[in-house]
């Protein structure tokens, strides 16, 4: 080994954020040896992947509207992830998020008023928070693992969903597809933009972002939290409840996943289906990483990975390849990002020649 | 030949915990070793696909197991660089082993969506298949079911019957008494976690070659997640994963019988199929409802990093 690693005295707050810079990096040239390898020209590719998407206007607003669930799931999650608390399950509570906002909308069907909405929010939060309690509440009093609680819970909601869109929630003139009416104008997220389909979920987004940064930095339970996540026992010794964290951890997550899923069924999606979520719960879990879990930070990122989404979408317009490239690319960039951490605390060093 | 219900039920069951025991065998290895891979469902999905595609190139399916053990390995690789040279945290690096193996595995598969394998003809152990009941579900099966059970054993002699096994352990328990005796912690994590990443591809090759056979993305469906909640469930210890993983198995096989059976049951098949998911759940409750069962067993060290200082 001609290299070796030495433990820095201190964390390096530098490499803190050159870190996702590097992932980034090396994520393009994972992608480079991707292209390359399927025999793509791999400028085309890059062309293709990351600048045509946002090429016009319209291309931007569609990057915000991608963005705005990966940043309302990310701000959820990282409030959890600073105290060690993992929610896994983000795509499952967004799901059900979605469910109970599409109950109330075709429960209203046809009914005019701004309390559509307001309930739709509302049952939304409320759905993905319930499904987030159930880790939550085994958690605090089982202490059954929140990883895999969180994560199996994701398999049930896409099984309720289906049966959901199956049954008494399809469409009675749908000819038998499995998927709700079209809600109505009213049941809608207004469009911020004429002409775009960006919409009121992205005021959400960054309302959510704000409030997130002033719990995390300016609340005393943010400190809590943030204690916890970086010593465990001092939080314990201080006494703060170890439960109470676990809960607003969880419950924080669960509640912007489900917003996040109603926005997708009042906004782009305009009705429910069995595929509600397009993976948007495991993508923000990269972006509450990439981001370092601040709020500034995800906001970036998620763009990041809006493009990453956007760029999938094109290749398979045009390059004819599967679109869950986008997903390799997101795997990529979060490896990488694990893996270049190690600056962080540690420098390299060249080894000597031994005499 | 006539076969009892109770037969094919057991058979059935056989089947479907085969897959669950050798990938919670292999993290069982990797776990004892101290190291903490969530990355199993991706890990299967590569080897599932990478089986898939060699078998169907080459009309060999044991060339299919190798290229999906393979495909195991060097995802396994990928994160024990990560957590083992790097430091990474292992959690985050084994979600992110998840997100990357099932993402590219869909990639890779699509081309071979709506391909088909032949059926592997399984193998009749005689006189013994002969036995009611319980003959044809034992000893007329697929050769990775008789892996598993040898597997199973090969462990049990490993772990507690063999130096080597020893070694393994007091790693996972205490790295850094283990390294001032003068054992490479490092290098044995390492092994550890590649030979988890090998059962993995394997158990993902069953379900592709032996199982459906056929691919389709997403085809893992959880369960290398359910492999690792078993060897919480089985509190680390080889038996309990074998009867947890036919415990499972014959849930999952539940529905089908549900499903076929000329019983009038108007369930809807979505409820039956979250039955192993909510099973897992419920086992999670009942081990870790005692907090000592968890903590007693647990190997020390799980998901630290370990840095041999000088």
């Amino acid at each position: 080994m001609w290299v070796r690693l030495e433990r820095r005295p201190e964390a390096s707050r530098l490499m803190s954020y050159v870190s996702p810079l590097i992932a980034i990096v090396l994520m393009l040239i994972g992608g480079l040896l991707l292209f390359t390898a399927l025999g793509k020209d791999p400028l085309e590719g890059f062309i293709v992947f990351f600048i045509n998407p946002i090429s016009d206007s319209y291309g931007v607003s569609e990057l915000f509207l991608k963005a705005t669930p990966l940043m309302l799931i990310a701000i959820g999650l990282a409030v959890g992830f600073r105290a060690n608390v993992w929610n896994i399950g983000a795509e499952g509570q967004l799901i059900v998020g979605a469910v109970a906002a599409s109950a109330v909308a075709l429960y209203f069907y046809e009914a005019q008023g701004a309390h559509v909405l307001i309930l739709m929010v509302i049952a939304g939060a409320i759905g993905g928070m319930l499904w987030a309690a159930i880790p939550a509440f085994l958690k605090t009093r089982f202490d059954t693992n929140e990883i895999l609680v969180s994560l199996m819970l994701v398999y049930v909601a896409q099984l309720l969903v289906s049966w959901l869109v199956h049954g008494p929630m399809m469409d009675p003139d749908g000819f038998n597809f499995p998927q709700s009416r079209l809600f109505e104008e009213s049941a809608l997220l207004p469009i911020l933009f004429e002409g775009t389909r960006l919409n009121l979920a992205f005021g959400f987004a960054v309302s959510a972002l704000l409030v997130g940064y002033i719990f995390m930095f300016r609340s005393f339970a943010g400190f809590q939290m943030q204690v916890a996540g970086y010593a465990k026992d001092a939080a314990r010794y201080a006494g703060f409840s170890a439960k109470r964290m676990i809960w607003i951890g969880l419950l924080s997550g669960g509640a912007m996943a489900g917003l996040a899923g109603m926005s997708e069924v009042a906004g782009p999606m305009g009705q429910i289906t069995g595929h509600v979520s397009n993976n948007y719960g495991f993508a923000a879990i990269i972006v509450a990483f990439v981001a370092r879990l601040n709020p500034v930070g995800i906001f970036f990122a998620s763009l990041l990975m809006a493009l990453l989404y956007l760029g999938g979408e094109q290749a398979q317009q045009y390059l004819a390849l599967p679109s869950s490239i986008s997903n390799v690319f997101q795997g990529m960039l979060l490896m990488f990002l694990l893996g270049s951490d190690v600056f962080i605390n540690y420098r390299v060093r060249w080894r000597e020649a031994v005499a | 030949m006539e076969t009892s219900i109770l037969g094919s039920i057991l058979f059935a069951t056989i089947v479907a915990g085969t897959p669950l025991i050798i990938v919670a065998l292999g993290q069982l290895i990797a776990e004892k070793a101290g190291v903490l891979n969530l990355g199993a469902e991706g890990m299967m999905a590569m080897g599932a696909i990478a089986a898939f595609a060699v078998t169907l190139h080459s009309g060999n399916p044991w060339l299919g197991v190798l290229a999906g053990m393979l495909a195991g390995v060097a995802m396994s690789f990928i994160f024990a660089v990560v957590v083992l040279t790097l430091m990474g945290n292992q959690v985050a690096s084994g979600l992110a082993l998840s997100i990357l193996g099932v993402g590219l595995s869909a990639f890779i598969g699509k081309p071979y969506e709506s391909e088909i394998l032949p059926t592997v003809s399984a193998i009749r152990i005689p006189l013994l298949a002969d036995l009611p009941v319980i003959g044809n579900a034992l000893f007329n099966q697929q050769a990775l079911v008789y892996f598993s059970w040898a597997l199973f054993a090969g462990m049990v002699w490993f772990l507690y019957r063999s130096r080597a096994g020893l070694v393994l352990r007091a790693i996972g328990e205490s790295p850094s008494a283990a390294h001032s005796i003068g054992f490479p912690v490092i290098r044995i994590r390492y092994l550890a976690t590649l030979f988890g990443g090998a059962m993995a591809g394997i158990g993902g090759a069953f379900l592709s070659v032996f199982y459906t056979p056929l691919w389709v993305e997403g085809m893992v469906s959880g369960r290398g997640w359910i492999a690792i909640a078993l060897v919480v469930f089985a509190t680390w210890r080889p038996f309990r994963v074998l009867v947890g993983a036919y415990l499972f198995g014959g849930v999952m096989v539940a529905q089908l019988f549900v499903q076929g059976s000329d019983l009038d049951i108007n369930i809807p098949s979505q409820l039956l199929s979250a039955l192993p998911y909510l099973a897992t759940i419920i086992v999670l409750v009942i081990i870790s409802r005692d907090r000592n069962t968890v903590r007693l067993n647990a190997p020390v060290s799980l998901g630290q990093p370990y840095r041999p200082e000088a």
